[in-house]
């Protein structure tokens, strides 16, 4: 049973490249070639080329332009794949594909990036709240204060607040002290 | 590589037959866990403040601790 032509790929195998190849959506364009220094447009009218987990089969190959080489190696894959070596079927793969699956789901260190950032922010934060608790807060209500609090909670108990289960049924009222 | 055949249809009605008597029994449970784990001990106790409650005793007890705004304590 041969195995497919994008299964191959996509077990894993150690393509001898750079590790610091970079696959990115944009080809090669023969109708669109800038080279100006604001950036490179990309005609979205066209079948584009992506690496996406959720969509495996882009609307186009990756490599538009095929080499004298490579366009050779497309006929051959016409013919029966069990003449073609393992070197030749890796060649058409990324042909048609940028990433394998395992190069798209590689770890990357962004979540330390994310995690850095949230604990400066939150930092950042603080220091605002705290100038704004020099500053900016108007001065603290005198309800919360010890006294009135107690003299609060008697008020409560002398009104016999949810005397059933709630507040007043924890009190004792014989003994003067939480049951 | 002849698979078979995949099931096409019914698929949401065997979900609904396997999940919904499931769903039901359970709300049910609930309910029926809820009402003698809250309402019936509430409902006691409930009746068991009332039972020996004088409302007299506990108005005076209010008026002595000066709570009430058109009745103030004995004293005063």
């Amino acid at each position: 049973m041969q195995p497919t032509l994008v299964h191959t790929a996509a077990l894993g195998l150690n393509w001898p490249r750079t590790s610091r190849r970079r696959c990115c959506a944009i080809t090669d364009r023969q109708l669109l070639r800038t080279h100006e220094c604001d950036g490179i447009t990309v005609d979205m009218s066209q079948p584009m080329y992506w690496d996406r987990l959720d969509t495996p089969l882009p609307d186009k190959a990756y490599k538009d332009v095929l080499t004298a080489g490579d366009k050779s190696l497309k006929e051959k894959e016409k013919g029966p794949w069990n003449q073609l070596t393992k070197e030749e079927k890796i060649a058409l793969y990324r042909l048609m594909f940028c990433q394998t699956y395992p190069e798209m789901k590689k770890r990357t260190d962004e979540w330390k990036t994310v995690v850095g950032g949230i604990f400066i922010f939150l930092g950042f934060t603080g220091l605002v709240v705290w100038w704004q608790r020099i500053y900016v807060y108007p001065q603290r209500p005198r309800t919360l204060e010890e006294e009135w609090q107690a003299k609060q909670l008697k008020r409560m108990l002398d009104m016999r607040v949810s005397p059933i289960e709630g507040f007043s049924a924890k009190w004792d009222y014989e003994k003067g002290q939480w049951k | 590589m002849s698979l078979p055949k995949p099931v096409m249809r019914g698929l949401l009605g065997k979900r609904l037959r396997f999940h919904l008597p499931i769903a039901f029994s359970l709300s049910l449970l609930a309910a029926i866990a809820f009402k003698y784990a809250v309402t019936e001990p509430r409902k006691q106790a409930y009746a068991d403040f009332y039972k020996q409650y004088d409302a007299v005793k506990e108005f005076n007890a209010m008026r002595e601790a000066g709570i009430f705004e058109s009745v103030r304590p004995s004293g005063e």
